[in-house]
């Protein structure tokens, strides 16, 4: 672990078992879904790191192993480089990673006000001394833009984006050193993302913040993020700085990605879709490499052997899990297709 | 959707459907709600308009009383959808039924929920032609299996037996879109139907139903919050704000010379995966009530360019050259705003 990572987690693997282990067994079929199946990722300290994917390709999974509310079955997560235990966290550690759900409808408690929500967890973590925590929740209240008044009101009577910012002041109460989002815009509606978005940029640069920020939404993640890892199946199938990765894919998945984004500007109505094909099955995932059967340049060698995340020297930032990431041939994928 | 759009400006046809002020009320506990408070739109045929806005501006309420699914408690009080000569809120529901589905589909957002969890997909997509084209039990099982087909469902004489849910959530929209063609409507209302779909599967989704309609030449209504998805589909655009309509035109129109201060804000508060420098305004303040909307434009609280007129004068839609139409009493200044940035 280098001196500026924050987070180092690896080998994460996280699976659920799916349906009756009984009837799977007489029927010869598998009944444990592997969600994360063996990831590796680095966070470095400040940095704002994306974790996108489409739905069921393990991202949520993998920040809320992080974020230490799912028990990971696999693999060690360090922080600031002391290993954090798999099963129960201590308090202290607990308060070092804070979360932000997507839905602020459903994360909030609605029998506490605001300010009880705040003064709970202020107390119980000794965040400030006590006679301080009133003043304080005022402090957090100011820092999210709700005003003062807001402490003695419920969750009801805030719009979808006030909660959020809620949401995001309890987060941000016990200082955490890194703080997990997982799709925090994404039920808000259009104008009022940007105050939330907005927002998390603005408490970045003034709490010194790193951002695991999980989203589907690509437009959003290029605006905010520092670096990007790509999921697909439980895998990181390519990382790299957000500007490298969206001006040069180097897996077929990630430029497939890409190119599917609605665009301002009308597209020619002939060309094919970008990625063809549904997701395979969780429970019965392709040999070799996950993306084969829906990629355009797959060969003999993706169904025989699984590709690493591998980069093309060993300094570079860019990591790709494609046996043809580094080759003439990928450059050429996006033409091909 | 360029190619499609002109054939249908230049050959000056009968238009397909016709929106004329409508308005809808419901008596909630708080008073009475206008979600729709005088409505006009226009769709010719071929045509593939879009409805964008946020929610709870009348978007998706609008494309539900043109087929009379308003919840019981809504009320259409004025103005008429006229589609073909006929005045489809005055039909009764027998005659209206012979339009659902045979001459108007609709595409809903969650296709679990709007297909039937006990019967085979094929059967439903077959139920359609039987019962509106009086097709044999044969001849619309035939007719279901191509559509399958034709939606990009492989397998479809094994899928025709399947369950919804046996099918993921792009293969049910699929199952959704060959339903609603399987009587070749003349129109096609679309209800967020890439909303819940993940974006390599809304790509699939959006070119196969610009494809279709484009061979058929079907007309399409399409209500969506998101706006680069209008550009994908869409030649024309209204944008609705707390139940009306305050800019309309074409889509490159619209998203590049924006004429409604309501439609810069929209553009500007959503990052554009295209130009990652730029920052995001978000538009101050929050939708209005529904039930005592502002007085004047109803924009005018959240507006930047409002003037002491904006607060007492209500402004129409007022028709610019160009098929453009905005209802900003100060339209101008946003070209200047445009014109400095």
């Amino acid at each position: 672990m280098s001196e500026q990572d924050i987070l180092e987690a690896t080998g994460i693997e996280v699976s659920f078992s799916v349906g009756s282990p009984l009837v799977a067994r007489l029927r010869h079929q598998p009944h444990l879904l592997h969600a994360v199946d063996g990831v590796d990722l680095r966070v470095r300290r400040g940095e704002a790191l994306a974790l996108v994917g489409e739905s069921g390709s393990g991202k949520s999974t993998l920040a809320r192993a992080i974020a230490g509310i799912q028990r990971a079955n696999r693999g060690q997560i360090k922080l600031d480089g002391k290993v954090l235990p798999s099963s129960r966290r201590s308090r202290a550690d607990q308060r070092r990673i804070q979360m932000v759900f997507q839905d602020p409808y459903s994360s909030l408690n609605p029998r506490l006000t605001v300010g009880g929500i705040l003064h709970e967890l202020l107390r119980v973590h000794h965040v400030v001394p006590r006679g301080d925590v009133e003043s304080h929740t005022r402090e957090l209240l100011r820092m999210v833009g709700l005003p003062e008044d807001a402490a003695g009101a419920r969750p009801r009577q805030f719009s979808g984006g006030q909660r959020q910012r809620v949401a995001i002041a309890r987060a941000i109460a016990l200082r955490p050193e890194l703080l997990v989002a997982d799709e925090p815009v994404s039920a808000l509606d259009v104008s009022v993302q940007a105050t939330i978005l907005n927002l998390l940029q603005d408490l970045r640069s003034e709490l010194g913040l790193t951002l695991l920020f999980i989203s589907h939404n690509l437009a959003v993640v290029r605006h905010l993020c520092d670096r990007v890892a790509v999921m697909y199946m439980g895998r990181i199938i390519e990382v790299a700085p957000t500007e490298e990765l969206f001006r040069n894919p180097r897996h077929p998945y990630t430029a497939g990605l890409l190119a599917a984004i609605p665009r301002m500007t009308a597209r020619d109505e002939d060309e094919a879709p970008a990625v063809r094909g549904d997701p395979p099955s969780p429970l019965r995932l392709p040999t070799g490499c996950r993306f084969r059967t829906r990629c355009p340049i797959a060969q003999q060698i993706c169904a025989e052997r699984d590709p690493a995340l591998a980069s093309a020297d060993t300094d570079s930032e860019h990591r790709a899990a494609c046996h043809f990431a580094w080759s003439v041939e990928a450059a050429n994928a996006p033409e091909a297709r | 959707m360029s190619e499609l759009a002109s054939e249908s400006i230049s050959t000056a046809r009968p238009l397909q459907l016709e929106v004329s002020d409508l308005r809808v009320q419901i008596a909630g506990h708080q008073g009475v709600v206008r979600p729709i408070d005088g409505v006009s739109l226009e769709i010719a045929p071929g045509e593939a308009v879009g409805l964008v806005g946020e929610s709870g501006s009348g978007k998706s309420m609008t494309l539900k009383s043109i087929l009379g699914l308003l919840p019981p408690d809504a009320k259409v009080t004025s103005g008429s959808v006229v589609f073909d000569g006929t005045d489809l809120t005055r039909l009764s529901p027998s005659l209206l039924n012979k339009v659902r589905g045979r001459r108007i589909a609709m595409i809903f957002q969650e296709p679990m929920s709007a297909l039937n969890p006990v019967m085979r997909v094929g059967n439903q997509i077959a139920e359609g032609p039987r019962v509106h084209l009086g097709l044999s039990r044969a001849q619309s099982v035939a007719r279901a299996v191509d559509l399958m087909r034709r939606v990009g469902i492989p397998e479809p004489e094994r899928r025709f037996r399947a369950y919804p849910h046996e099918f993921s959530g792009g293969m049910r929209q699929r199952v959704m879109i060959a339903m609603a063609l399987s009587c070749d409507p003349e129109l096609i209302l679309c209800d967020e139907p890439t909303t819940a779909l993940d974006v390599t599967i809304q790509d699939q989704i959006l070119r196969l139903l610009a494809q279709l309609c484009h061979e058929s030449g079907t007309s399409l209504m399409f209500v969506t919050h998101d706006l680069p998805v209008v550009a994908q589909v869409c030649h024309k655009v209204a944008v609705m704000y707390a139940g009306r309509i305050v800019e309309r035109g074409t889509v490159s129109e619209v998203f590049s010379r924006p004429l409604h201060p309501y439609t810069l804000d929209l553009l500007r508060s959503a990052p554009d995966v295209d130009h990652p420098g730029q920052s995001l305004v978000p538009i101050p303040g929050m939708p209005p009530s529904l039930v005592s909307p502002p007085s004047g434009c109803r924009f005018h609280p959240r507006c930047q360019f409002a003037e002491d007129d904006c607060k007492v004068s209500d402004p129409p839609l007022r028709l610019l050259e160009g098929d453009r139409a905005t209802a900003c009493l100060h339209f101008e200044r946003c070209l200047d705003q445009i014109g400095t940035n």
